[in-house]
């Protein structure tokens, strides 16, 4: 690690919304002041024991927390070398990880009087969390979906229409999740009186890369716990899957000030690094998109190039703020996996653990499959199994028939 | 310091008119035709021009001006050419001012002092940068203003009393109301609610206010002129351009014509406006 990092890791972002350059509230005009109340109601709400109490008690009963520390005794065995457990974030309520941050914005969206809610969504798994959310407190919920994606991932587009969200196809450039991000953008400059709108990752303008970590930090929390009742000890490596980045961040965050947890990010790297990817910290560089500085892929113009990834949630041409600075601090090697390799990891864990990953945390174990038989028989090493695979089942089902690629 | 924008507005107060900007986006539908447009605009009856940065990603621009982008990027247009088409446009008129609009990543990946010694020296003499409120005021609005460029701010019906201060702290040239809360081109603005709006902006500076959004026509340009010191049309302006192209999107014979014809009946609408209330 650099001898030259602060005392903690922990404590950012600074009061503008900055993790060292990057971070900051790069947004029209229009949004500015509520974004400057969404920060007060924030921390506000931060402050307020009644909130806490009440989200734990919807995190408990609701989503189903905690999600077990489960031990993966077949893989462990098959690769041969570190003891790997999966914190089992696709048992959660809607099956995936997106419902823990949902839960906290909504909780805030109610106590800043806002009746209508918008949310963009790549694999849909954030958007059927915003869906469920809104109906189970009866609020009106529009969810942007790039068109290519809407196509991709049907089964969670009729589940969101199940729960009276309405799904908004997305025509404009890529048809994937950053013009997503665009249209809902428009969406909320266009209804900002009345609009709240539920960023999915720890992406966006302060505050939300700081609000949707601390929403999502019940994973490292839980993860901490979890491996003392189970080993005793902390664990020696984590490792998650990035798109944008939340569920990396929420198991990470509260292991960043423990020098010996060793801590992966995967990305994706479609089609291989040197063709069509989404991986920006290995691709990218520091520039300027929705509301952050941030790691993007573009090209020698500042042009946004589009991303490409097997997986809808990771293709996005960014990635949170606070992962690019614990990039440049070095605390996060961040990886990448391929759209072959995380197919293979998809097969792998579906035939081994009998559990059927989602194409993004299949990015994680198929990084896994490589460090792990490299490790000694007592490192413990933690992977998030961020999402359940049902939505990918149609997708991953023609590929391996050989009907597309 | 004055600058052209300056020098502009001080020369309409005393004709005794409101002004007419229009904005059109740099390289569509190609970097040649753009500029043939560009320098038709003067003699058509625009008394400042705004050229939009082409991006992939306009967050605050409607599905007009987010094509128009589009086309120039498929055309190859880069914010170098931009600037290149700024000289071009000098070459033959040094006296109208030239705004450039956009979105702050281009710049950004630019060069932020590259850009901003280069902007000067090709003639331009003001930015608006939609993704840049005064909290990021370190990354380009200061920088711009020591190198003797305008920095313009947009001013929206979100921004209340209490944080027009800070909105215009550091905005020079002229003030640039957005009349609805929404994106480019999607509706259209209430000259009575405007000219509010423009009074209320006008408690707190001595800049000139012009408005844009949701302006269309003659007689809206005319409205909108009579309450403020400016008008600014851009969507519309754009849709001409874009109805004149042929079915791969090419200009024709009429783009250039398409465009002007248009600029001027608009500038007949603003010059009909009585002058904004001093």
């Amino acid at each position: 690690m650099n001898p030259n990092l602060p005392n903690s890791l922990r404590t950012g972002p600074d009061e503008r919304g900055h993790f060292g350059i990057f971070g900051g509230r790069f947004v029209a005009e229009t949004l500015m002041p509520l974004i400057l109340d969404l920060e007060k109601a924030y921390a506000d709400a931060k402050a307020d024991p009644a909130f806490q109490a009440e989200m734990n008690g919807y995190l408990k009963n609701y989503v189903g927390r905690p999600s077990p520390l489960y031990l993966a005794e077949r893989l462990t065995e098959h690769l041969g070398g570190a003891k790997i457990y999966f914190k089992r974030e696709e048992l959660n309520h809607t099956g995936s990880h997106k419902v823990n941050n949902v839960l906290g914005q909504i909780m805030v969206a109610r106590r800043m009087g806002k009746k209508r809610i918008i949310a963009e969504t790549g694999a849909g798994q954030h958007g059927v969390a915003t869906a469920t959310l809104c109906a189970r407190f009866g609020l009106e919920c529009v969810v942007y979906m790039g068109a290519v994606d809407v196509e991709r991932q049907q089964p969670n587009v009729i589940r969101m229409e199940m729960l009276g969200a309405k799904v908004v196809p997305v025509q404009s450039g890529s048809r994937t999740l950053k013009d997503a991000m665009n249209d809902a953008l428009r969406d909320w400059v266009t209804n900002v009186h009345n609009t709240f709108y539920c960023i999915g990752t720890v992406a966006g303008p302060h505050p939300y890369p700081m609000m949707v970590r601390d929403f999502q930090s019940v994973i490292g929390d839980e993860t901490r716990k979890q491996m003392q009742e189970a080993e005793g000890r902390l664990p020696d490596s984590l490792i998650a899957c990035i798109g944008g980045g939340s569920n990396a961040m929420g198991l990470f965050h509260p292991f960043l000030d423990d020098p010996s947890v060793e801590i992966f990010g995967v990305e994706a790297a479609g089609h291989g690094l040197t063709q069509l990817h989404a991986a920006s910290i290995a691709g990218g560089r520091a520039g300027v998109l929705h509301g952050n500085r941030t790691y993007l892929l573009m090209d020698d113009d500042g042009q946004i190039q589009d991303a490409h990834s097997i997986s809808a949630g990771l293709d996005y041409p960014g990635i949170g703020p606070e992962h690019s600075w614990l990039h440049e601090t070095g605390r996060v090697a961040y990886l990448s996996a391929t759209d072959d390799e995380a197919l293979a990891a998809f097969q792998l864990l579906s035939r081994l653990e009998g559990i059927i990953p989602a194409l993004e945390p299949a990015h994680a174990i198929a990084k896994v499959m490589e460090l792990a038989p490299k490790r000694p028989k007592d490192h413990l090493m933690v992977v998030n199994l961020s999402g359940r695979g049902d939505k990918d089942v149609p997708q991953v089902g023609d590929i391996l028939k050989g009907k597309k690629k | 310091m004055t600058t052209r924008i300056d020098a502009r507005f001080a020369e309409l107060a005393k004709q005794g008119r409101s002004a007419f900007v229009t904005f059109l986006m740099a390289g569509d539908p190609d970097p040649k035709t753009s500029l043939d447009i560009i320098k038709a605009l003067p003699k058509a009856g625009a008394d400042i021009i705004e050229i939009g940065m082409p991006f992939t990603d306009p967050m605050a621009d409607g599905p007009s001006i987010q094509a128009a982008g589009l086309r120039a990027l498929k055309a190859g247009m880069t914010l170098k050419k931009t600037l290149e088409m700024v000289r071009g446009f000098r070459k033959d008129d040094d006296a109208t001012p030239l705004v450039l609009m956009g979105y702050y990543n281009p710049i950004y990946i630019y060069g932020v002092d590259k850009f901003l010694a280069d902007a000067k020296a090709a003639g331009v003499d003001g930015l608006i940068i939609v993704d840049l409120p005064p909290e990021e005021d370190t990354e380009l609005c200061l920088p711009a203003m020591k190198a003797g460029l305008n920095f313009i701010r947009l001013a929206t019906p979100t921004t209340d009393d209490k944080r027009l201060p800070a909105v215009l702290a550091n905005t020079s040239g002229f003030v640039y109301y957005v009349s609805i809360t929404g994106i480019t081109g999607a509706a259209t603005a209430d000259s009575t609610v405007v000219g509010d709006a423009v009074a209320r902006i006008k408690r707190h500076t001595k800049l000139p206010v012009c408005v844009g959004f949701g302006i269309r026509t003659p007689q809206a340009a005319r409205a909108i002129a009579g309450k403020a010191d400016g008008a600014v049309v851009g969507t519309a302006l754009v849709d001409a351009l874009r109805d004149s192209l042929d079915t791969t999107g090419q200009a024709t014979t009429k783009t250039v014509a398409a465009v002007a014809d248009l600029v001027a009946s608009l500038a007949q609408g603003v010059r009909g406006a009585k002058q904004a209330a001093e």
